[in-house]
């Protein structure tokens, strides 16, 4: 009933902001909304909380977890916010609509579950500080100050988790300070991730439940003008590598060439941008998901820092059938370094 | 004369001239008089009978009943002539099944405001009918049904009865009863009797006897 | 052997088309009646479905509050704890001159949803323009083309789907428009709920969870009663066409003896001669059940808006004024013609297997036979009448009501024709003069044909009395009591608790008494119980309509010890004044009074305002009933409006509140009269087709009288009289039968359909109007065979007297 609904009105939302062919239908400019700027300063915590000047924003956890029984898992938690009108208002009148997919994968199985809600009324919200996120039950609150140690729960009919996660790193800032440019004709969004989540926790999948450890990912983003008029998706990689070293690498898929771009982060927590065009990724093995045909074996490859790697998907199906559908699971990785991470694949459809 | 009939013709739609039930038949028919009108079936007797009793229209000639031509009444007259002057008893009695003995006797004559109790409880005593008076139609005899319209016709008291065999219902000694009585009423009142009957038994009895054939005198 | 029997049975048709096409009509008409009756109950019924189903509230429970709100945080509590709800804000908005129900839901939560969004794709609009504003509301066509009507400041999206009742808009848009931001209705609960939630009754004790099949059942019940109502109509117009039929057939049986013996005579046997009957029979009530249904199709089509707006008004429950052929009532109008044809042939086939072989002529010998079937059928009637009246006195309810009325009704039916018939015995010997004496005679000799007609006429005749004397009864009652309960002469409603205020002071300022109109809803024993605060005014001591109630009545009420129920709740829980009720664990009150409240299916007490506040202290202030002189109205009313802002429909002065209540109840009743006065007409039809078939049979009757001096002119107007003297008799007799049914309907039906007894008024004028139709249905009916009395060859007549027969 939900996926019914949300076709009514939530898939034209965030299709729009995704694809492209829809987006062009709500116009490149930002109709009143705030754009990113280079040079703006992010503020912590208060950068934390909902922007609802922008037009869309995401709160959006990955974690690889190795459960008790060695089994290797994957768990996101993602609270997506689109606002239909620049501003907020008080109750019903708010613009602003919310979003949240939250699934869990193993390598045999892969669960998802969508929720929607309305802003103003109370059912779903960011606050900065002391940080909460919410949408009906599903929530991630910190549990001391800011984003450094923070719960997350989700649940639904088939799966369900309680996961703590505890930062040993500091955030880190993409692009220049956090100004990520997303297209060669300058779309930028505000972009910021804490990487270093220690996480444990429980999981429960139809099986049973099952304590599991393992590494957590948050991105943080913003914007009113994601994608450029021609881009039709994009494939984003944030791999941890044993080494301590991480990479995300996102390639923007267009008509008139692709984009690359991303960040090295270094042991310490150091971010270096990535200059575009460095960042490379190719498929290497297509996966009948869905009825479509899906890369879920990658080529990635950061010269500059003598990476080359292949990525591979942990369970190939993990297509999320949501009303804005995309493949987003766990993978690992070997090659010249070794690891784990969060592949996203944007635009198949 | 109480009843005068001249050349008469009458057919009924779908007949010619020379099939039409009566072809010119004269009669005349005094006071005090009884005449038999006797013919085959279909010769036109019934007809001629009702033609005189002002119930149906004739084509031509002329029907007088004591000097009132009939082919000159409308409707009402022709009703107001059989309330006062003319009578008729018919083979099926004709009662009124609703009405009692004593209301079956004085309907006809109540109609004409010339009910005399006196004369109807004398008539209905001479019929044997005193005791029947509080009795319905159906609680009687042939018979006995057929001397209450008899006693109905006469308590009129009037000028001309009209009778279509009488005795048809009736088996012999009951319609020789019947026939009996019924002539001698109509001498003592003084009415002109035109009876049809196909019993040549019958017809013996009364004064006068006329034969119809194929709707003309024989 | 079988087609020339047929052939020879068949035959008797073509001879009497008039009595197969009296066969025919009265077969079709008592189908087609209860047929529409049906077809008018099935689309209602599935209206309540539908519209249950149409606003996606079919399959889900619902959270509803104790009073009449549920706060929006305690909404977002629920969604945090987990529950997939769907939120609901119902309320009343006037858009123009026109007030519309409109429902409030979460474009992305309720599951009327995806139907709302087809339409709005159809409609080429961006679904997601209903959230923001100017909003957009959603209706079905027609009430889109009155909503657009009145210019309102959002567009207007056609959904075929919803009901016609009501618009549906975004929470966004609707609690603008109705001023609730942040309130709800009630909550849906989403059929597809995570396992492992918290309890709501823990959660949310406050908020009561009624499952979605008694969510939809109560409105069922409470139309129930309705639906008895038309029930019982159709019936008796089934009964009363069947009386035309069961004539037709006895005696298309009976002329056709002499056949029936012929056949048998030639070794037809009896068994094959009573399947070729019934074999008949079927096929023409097939026939005429076709027709019939037909005809009650147009018949139901056109009294359905009525019928919506008596259901909406009475109950508010929603019915669409389409219709629509459902199996259900067809095939059951078919059945019923077939069945209701064997019925009314039963007792004519019976007495033909039973016929010996050689029988005298049936025409004869009928009198008396008639008067001991009089008297039997007399002795079955009393003994129905008793039954109905023990039936009444020994069981409660409605059921035993309608037994109580069915007893009486068949029981008066077949004592008619003895009555009549002594009826006419007496005006025999009142008669002084031959005509009359035959008239009256021949009347009660033409009884036993004419009985069934006559017994039709007295049930359609009673109906209408007594149907009449309950709507007119109730509609003096009613308006009566409005006078009473609609005792202030402006009633204000204000935008605001503080407007309500400051208009209060701006009130007294002018000397203007405004007595406060504050309620809270709350639930007793399970059902919604409104419980009005007063303060104590002479308003209320002079007006208040009190059926019974202590000797200090008001100053119980006053002091904060006594309170009102009304009428429905009082019989409801057998509740008298100087007993108690116990409106909250903490808050027991001695029963100072009973009030009539007509038009009103729940319960509803009155306090003191102040005791009232003292235990809920959030109740609105925003209605006030002004008291002042009447010369004062309307400009006082224009300084409201000037001063204050609020809206011309919500400063009413009382002949405005009062004028549009009464046009709600007289619309109310149009299906009643609709349908008594199609009962009348069968009831007349009856009697015409009673005196055709009885045209062969009343010659030899005529005739002689013919013979002896009436002109064939009085013979008709003979006619034309003896059919007035049946029905003014039957009408004569029909008058008390329709008191008694009125005093039924009353007393026993309305208490147990509608929870209210009414006192029952007498409207002699009514009587003799209802006298003059029925009359003038017996000219009607006998106009016919009188003309064609008066123009008949004497040929025809003069065949009586012939002796070949």
């Amino acid at each position: 009933m939900n996926a019914k609904l949300a076709l009514a009105f939530a898939l034209s939302l965030w299709a729009s902001a995704a694809s492209p062919q829809s987006y062009a239908g709500l116009g490149t400019e930002a109709e009143g909304f705030a754009i990113p700027q280079r040079g703006n300063l992010l503020n912590f915590p208060g950068d934390h909380g909902a922007h609802p000047d922008f037009r869309i924003e995401w709160w959006y956890l990955t974690a690889n977890l190795e459960g008790v029984d060695g089994r290797s898992y994957g768990v996101q938690w993602t609270l997506f916010r689109s606002a239909l009108a620049p501003a907020d208002a008080e109750g019903w009148q708010s613009p602003q609509i919310w979003m949240a997919h939250a699934a869990a994968t193993s390598p045999t199985r892969h669960l998802f579950a969508e929720r929607l809600a309305r802003g103003g009324v109370g059912q779903a919200g960011v606050i900065a500080e002391p940080f909460e996120a919410w949408i009906d039950d599903w929530q991630m609150r910190s549990e001391g100050n800011s984003l450094e140690k923070i719960r997350v729960t989700a649940s639904d009919h088939a799966f369900s988790y309680d996961l703590k996660l505890q930062a040993d790193g500091p955030i880190v800032l993409h692009g220049d300070k956090g100004y990520s440019v997303k297209s060669a004709s300058g779309q930028a969004s505000y972009y910021y991730s804490q990487p270093h989540y220690q996480v444990t926790g429980t999981l429960s999948l139809p099986d049973g439940p099952v304590d599991v450890t393992g590494h957590g990912w948050l991105d943080r983003e913003w914007s009113s003008q994601p994608l450029a008029e021609d881009q039709s998706g994009w494939d984003w990689f944030s791999l941890s590598f044993d080494s301590g070293e991480k990479l995300m690498g996102f390639v923007l898929r267009g008509d008139s060439g692709n984009f690359t771009s991303g960040t090295w982060i270094s042991k310490d927590g150091g971010a270096e941008p990535l200059a575009p065009g460095s960042f490379q990724a190719k498929p290497l093995e297509f996966s009948q998901v869905n009825g479509r045909g899906i890369p879920t074996r990658w080529q990635a490859s950061l010269p500059e820092k003598g990476v080359s790697v292949d990525v591979q998907a942990l369970n190939p199906q993990s297509w999320m059938g949501t009303s804005f559908s995309y493949w987003e699971g766990p993978v690992s990785v070997t090659g010249s370094h070794s690891g784990k991470g969060y592949l996203e694949m944007t635009g198949y459809e | 004369m109480v009843l005068r009939i001249r050349e008469v013709t009458k057919s009924y739609p779908g007949q010619t001239p020379e099939t039409a039930v009566l072809r010119g038949v004269s009669l005349d028919l005094e006071a005090g008089q009884s005449l038999a009108l006797t013919g085959d079936s279909g010769s036109g007797k019934s007809t001629l009978l009702h033609l005189a009793a002002a119930l149906d229209s004739f084509d031509s000639g002329e029907i007088e009943i004591e000097g009132t031509r009939l082919s000159r009444l409308g409707d009402s007259q022709r009703a107001a002539l059989r309330r006062e002057k003319v009578s008729l008893v018919f083979q099926q009695f004709n009662l009124i099944s609703s009405l009692n003995v004593l209301q079956n006797i004085a309907l006809h004559a109540r109609l004409g405001r010339r009910w005399e109790a006196e004369w109807g409880h004398r008539l209905a005593e001479k019929l044997g009918l005193t005791s029947l008076l509080d009795r319905y139609p159906e609680q009687l005899s042939g018979g006995q049904q057929q001397r209450v319209a008899i006693a109905r016709a006469l308590a009129v008291r009037p000028r001309l009865l009209l009778a279509d065999e009488p005795t048809g219902n009736l088996d012999e000694s009951a319609s020789e009863a019947v026939m009996e009585l019924m002539l001698e009423l109509v001498r003592e009142s003084g009415t002109a009797l035109f009876l049809v009957t196909h019993s040549a038994a019958i017809a013996k009895m009364l004064d006068r006897r006329l034969h119809l054939q194929h709707g003309m005198a024989a | 052997m079988i087609r020339a029997a047929l052939q020879a049975i068949l035959s008797h048709w073509f001879r009497h088309p008039m009595q197969l096409a009296t066969l025919l009509a009265g077969i079709a008409l008592a189908t087609g009646l209860w047929s529409a009756v049906q077809a008018i109950n099935s689309e209602a019924r599935a209206s309540y479905a539908r519209a249950a189903e149409q606003l996606g509230t079919a399959g889900a429970d619902r959270l509803v509050p104790e009073n009449d709100f549920i706060p929006l945080e305690q909404y977002a509590a629920l969604r945090r704890a987990g529950w997939q709800l769907a939120p609901v804000l119902e309320g009343t908005v006037r858009i123009g001159r026109q007030s519309f129900e409109i429902m409030g839901v979460d474009l992305l939560s309720h599951p009327l949803v995806p139907a709302l969004s087809e339409a709005a794709q159809l409609d080429d609009a961006t679904p997601l323009d209903a959230l923001l504003p100017p909003g957009r509301v959603f209706a079905h066509p027609e009430t889109a083309s009155l909503v657009e009507a009145a210019n309102p400041p959002f567009p207007v999206t056609r959904a075929e789907a919803l009901p016609r009742s009501i618009l549906v808009a975004d929470m966004s848009l609707a609690s603008r428009l109705l001023r609730r931001p942040d309130t709800l209705s009630y909550l849906l609960v989403l059929p597809d709920q995570v396992p492992g939630l918290q309890r709501l009754e823990t959660l949310a004790p406050e908020l009561t969870r009624i499952s979605a099949g008694n969510a939809s059942a109560a409105t069922a019940r409470l139309t129930d009663s309705f639906h008895l109502n038309l029930t019982a109509f159709g019936l008796l117009s089934f009964a009363v066409g069947l009386f035309i039929v069961q004539g037709a057939i006895g005696l298309s049986l009976e002329q056709r003896r002499g056949l029936i013996r012929t056949l048998r005579g030639l070794g037809l046997p009896m068994r094959l001669l009573m399947m070729l009957f019934a074999g008949e029979l079927a096929a023409i009530a097939l026939c005429a059940g076709l027709v019939g249904l037909t005809g009650g199709y147009f018949v139901a089509a056109a009294l359905l808006p009525g019928v919506s707006a008596t259901l909406a008004g009475l109950y508010g429950a929603p019915v669409d004024g389409s219709l629509s052929l459902r199996p259900s009532w067809a095939l059951g109008g078919m059945g019923m013609a077939l069945g209701g044809t064997f019925l009314a042939g039963a007792q004519a086939l019976f007495a033909l297997s039973r016929m010996p072989l050689l029988a005298g002529p049936a025409t004869r010998a009928r009198g008396q036979q008639a008067s001991r079937s009089h008297f039997l059928s007399a002795i079955t009637g009393a003994v129905s009448i008793l039954l109905g009246i023990l039936v009444l006195a020994n069981f409660q309810g409605l059921i035993a009501g309608f037994v109580f009325l069915g007893g009486i009704m068949l029981g008066a039916a077949l004592m008619l024709p003895l009555l009549i018939s002594a009826g006419l015995r007496l005006g025999a010997q009142l008669s002084r003069n031959p005509f009359g004496d035959w008239l009256w005679a021949d009347t009660r000799a033409q009884l036993p044909g004419m009985s069934l007609a006559l017994m039709a006429l007295l049930l359609a005749l009673a109906a209408n009395i007594g149907v009449g004397t309950m709507v007119s009864s109730f509609r003096l009652t009613f308006t009566g009591w409005l006078d009473q309960r609609l005792s202030a002469e402006i009633y204000v409603t204000a935008n605001s608790d503080v407007q309500g205020a400051e208009l209060a002071a701006w009130l007294e300022q002018r000397g203007v008494t405004a007595l406060p109109i504050r309620r809270k809803d709350i639930r007793f024993k399970g059902a919604p119980l409104r419980v009005y605060g007063i303060v104590d005014d002479a308003t209320y001591r002079d007006n208040w309509p009190l059926l019974n109630g202590l000797p200090d009545v008001w100053d119980q009420v006053a002091a904060g010890d006594g309170l009102l129920v009304n009428e429905q709740l009082a019989r409801r829980h057998g509740l008298v004044p100087g007993g108690s009720l116990r409106l909250s664990p903490d808050w027991e009150l001695t029963i100072a009074g009973v009030y009539s409240d007509y038009g009103n299916p729940n319960g509803q007490a009155i306090v003191s305002l102040p005791e009232l506040l003292a235990r809920f202290p959030e109740i609105p202030n925003r209605q006030f009933g002004l008291r002042l002189p009447q010369e004062k109205v309307p400009d006082t009313i224009n300084s409201i409006q000037e001063t204050f802002e609020i809206q011309r429909e919500n400063v009413v002065d009382q002949a405005s509140i009062k004028g549009r209540s009464l046009a709600i109840f007289d619309r109310t009743f149009v299906i009643t009269a609709a349908l008594n006065l199609l009962t009348l007409g069968v009831a007349a039809f009856a009697m015409l087709s009673s005196l055709l078939t009885l045209w062969s049979q009343r010659l030899p009757q005529l005739a002689p009288v013919w013979a002896m001096g009436l002109t064939r002119r009085q013979l008709a107007l003979a006619e034309v009289l003896r059919s007035v003297l049946l029905a003014a008799l039957t009408a004569v007799l029909a008058l008390p039968l329709g008191l008694v049914l009125a005093w039924a309907l009353l007393a026993v039906v309305n208490v147990e359909a509608f929870g209210w007894e009414l006192p029952m008024h007498l409207f002699p004028a009514d009587w003799l109007r209802l006298f003059l139709l029925a009359i003038l249905a017996a000219v009607l009916a006998a106009a016919l065979p009188a003309r064609r009395l008066s123009k008949l060859d004497p040929a025809e007549l003069l065949k009586v007297f012939a002796n070949e027969r």
